[in-house]
């Protein structure tokens, strides 16, 4: 079994030990079992004295799909943070370290091993997750989004980005500061594409060019909204197309191949810095 | 087939030196550390013991010279798999269980799997955790921590272990517990490179010290051969410090809580020193003719200009 397989072993069993989990995975049912009761409730609904018809209880399910994912996106973020920063950080602080390190280990095998058992445990969390809020929302009022599965894929790169990150600050930074970094860049992320889309609709390049750098810098909001144009109605996208932008909640467009190759290229410059910078730093 | 490098020494150190920005931790250690013997590192605090520790471990980058392990430079991990380390901070994974813990690093050692088993039970039985085993290691004193420490660091029986201060947590009983399992661990070959501040430990165990001050080594050599020489304690009173200069013929005296150390004093002028400490007014209550202490010699070489 290679060193990088046991690290990632014993961070996942790490991480299921801890409380933050554990109050996360029951939180999240209790807000799955919340928003099923709410979304039973929506082809109940009138407009006017008048009933829904099955077409608008599908398209007011799908803006309240939209804003519980956003939810879920940003527990998603927060969690990443806060499990990742103290992946090499409190080692390092705790001294643990020490003695793995003294091993024939290297600190890349230590590294990655965090990473996978990090990046294993954030997508079984969001698929799981989402998954079980799409059915939720499915059986209740019969919207199934048009891409489930690219949207799910989209929040698992969007957790991935935020954690690799993460793990690169636990190199340098104490646990606190590492994870309260992440989130403001999070924040500041999604004010950023919030900024661009607004930049869009009234045709200002300057703050349009806000949201394209921000999703360059850190991918997180641009993976969200490659979520939400998958988990959004058709004629969501076609409206934000033709208002020639999209609000927070709404996409015109699908993530383009040359932006999810950027992606990919992101994640593998940031993880070999964080490498860069775990090899140069003293235990 | 035999063991690589297994005519070299143990450890070897040229000019190893470490800077923390303007702050020197280590200004050029040079040393050799024979295989098979168990070497006191001796030093006041922030002489550099640490640091001098982690740079032959590779967990800190040394910013010139270089040292070997076991034959091969620091860093290679086939040596490496023959290096056990109890750090001076010993922390280990408390959810664990200690069997997990010493597990963990049989994985990590590259042991082979066949015999991880044994080797967990042995360790535990060596440090006298063999009951413990099952029990998560945050419920451990921090005593119970170090010496599941001690087990981790003997795992897979390595030649070469480095052991930080290993006694700073135990009681007298773990001391005395410590001391045995060094005494077998030179008994069956192993080299015992040992980090200590308790001087009258490293005396009853080193077969060798060097003691490190502001970076540098400023002794090295059997430990013998170091505290050779005769030495006459005298215990005595009304006698002062500044009364010392009338007796230098009698060569190097300290005097420190009411005992007078005369060193490399001949036996046959015992008799004048007392008579010359009488003449002094001094009141003898008691003269020991013996060999040096270690702590002695220890800071009559950190007096040293």
């Amino acid at each position: 079994m290679s060193a990088t397989w046991v690290i990632a072993r014993l961070t996942v069993r790490e991480l299921v030990r801890r409380r933050l989990v554990l109050a996360l995975v029951l939180l999240t049912a209790v807000v799955i079992g919340l928003t099923g009761w709410g979304f039973a409730r929506v082809p109940g609904l009138h407009d006017h004295g008048q009933p829904l018809t099955a077409g608008e209880a599908r398209t007011v399910a799908a803006e309240l799909l939209l804003l519980v994912m956003f939810m879920f996106s940003f527990v998603l973020a927060l969690t990443c943070a806060f499990l990742a920063a103290p992946a090499i950080a409190q080692d390092l602080e705790s001294g643990v370290a020490l003695a793995l390190l003294a091993r024939p280990l290297r600190r890349a095998e230590l590294l990655l091993g965090r990473w996978l058992g990090l990046v294993a445990s954030a997508v079984v969390y969001t698929v799981l997750a989402s998954t079980a809020e799409l059915l939720v929302v499915a059986l209740t009022t019969g919207y199934v989004p048009r891409q489930p599965l690219q949207a799910e894929a989209a929040l698992c790169v969007e957790g991935v980005c935020l954690l690799t990150l993460v793990l690169g600050l636990s190199t340098r930074l104490a646990t606190v500061t590492g994870a309260v970094v992440a989130v403001i860049a999070f924040g500041a992320t999604w004010m950023g594409g919030v900024a661009g889309a607004f930049g869009q609709v009234f045709n200002n390049a300057p703050i349009r060019d806000v949201g394209t750098v921000t999703h360059l810098l850190l991918p997180t909001d641009g993976m969200w909204r490659a979520a939400t144009f998958s988990l959004e109605p058709a004629v969501f996208a076609s409206q934000a197309a033709q208002h020639a932008g999209a609000g927070a909640f709404q996409s015109a467009s699908g993530p383009t191949v040359a932006y999810l190759a950027w992606v990919a290229a992101w994640l593998v410059v940031v993880l070999a810095a964080a490498l860069w910078s775990f090899q140069r730093r003293e235990a | 087939m035999a063991e690589a490098g297994a005519a070299s020494p143990a450890v070897h150190t040229v000019q190893l030196a470490k800077r923390y920005g303007a702050t020197v931790a280590l200004a050029g250690l040079s040393m050799t550390v024979p295989r098979g013997e168990v070497f006191g590192f001796l030093g006041p605090n922030g002489a550099g013991k640490t640091t001098a520790v982690k740079l032959l471990l590779g967990l800190a980058r040394p910013s010139r010279g270089e040292a070997m392990l076991l034959g091969a430079p620091v860093g290679d991990r086939q040596a490496r798999r023959r290096v056990g380390y109890l750090p001076e901070l010993f922390r280990y994974q408390g959810w664990l269980r200690a069997a997990e813990v010493l597990g963990l690093h049989c994985r990590l050692a590259r042991l082979p799997r066949s015999g991880w088993g044994d080797a967990i039970r042995d360790a535990l039985a060596l440090v006298g955790l063999a009951e413990r085993g099952q029990d998560r290691v945050q419920t451990f004193s921090k005593g119970m921590q170090q010496r599941l420490g001690l087990g981790v660091a003997l795992l897979g029986r390595p030649a070469l272990v480095f052991l930080d201060e290993p006694t700073s947590a135990l009681d007298p009983v773990g001391r005395h517990d410590v001391r045995t399992i060094v005494s077998g661990l030179r008994d069956r070959g192993t080299t015992v490179f040992l980090n200590s501040h308790l001087l009258s430990e490293v005396e009853q165990i080193c077969d060798r010290v060097a003691v490190v001050d502001h970076g540098r080594v400023v002794a090295e050599g059997r430990l013998q051969e170091m505290l050779a020489g005769d030495v006459v304690r005298v215990r005595c009173s009304d006698l002062r410090v500044e009364q010392l200069p009338e007796l230098s013929r009698f060569g190097a005296l300290t005097l420190r809580d009411g005992v007078l150390v005369a060193e490399r004093l001949a036996q046959d002028l015992v008799p004048d020193l007392v008579a010359s400490l009488v003449g002094l007014g001094a009141r003898i209550h008691q003269v020991e003719p013996g060999r040096r202490s270690l702590e002695e010699h220890f800071l009559t070489l950190l007096r040293q200009p």
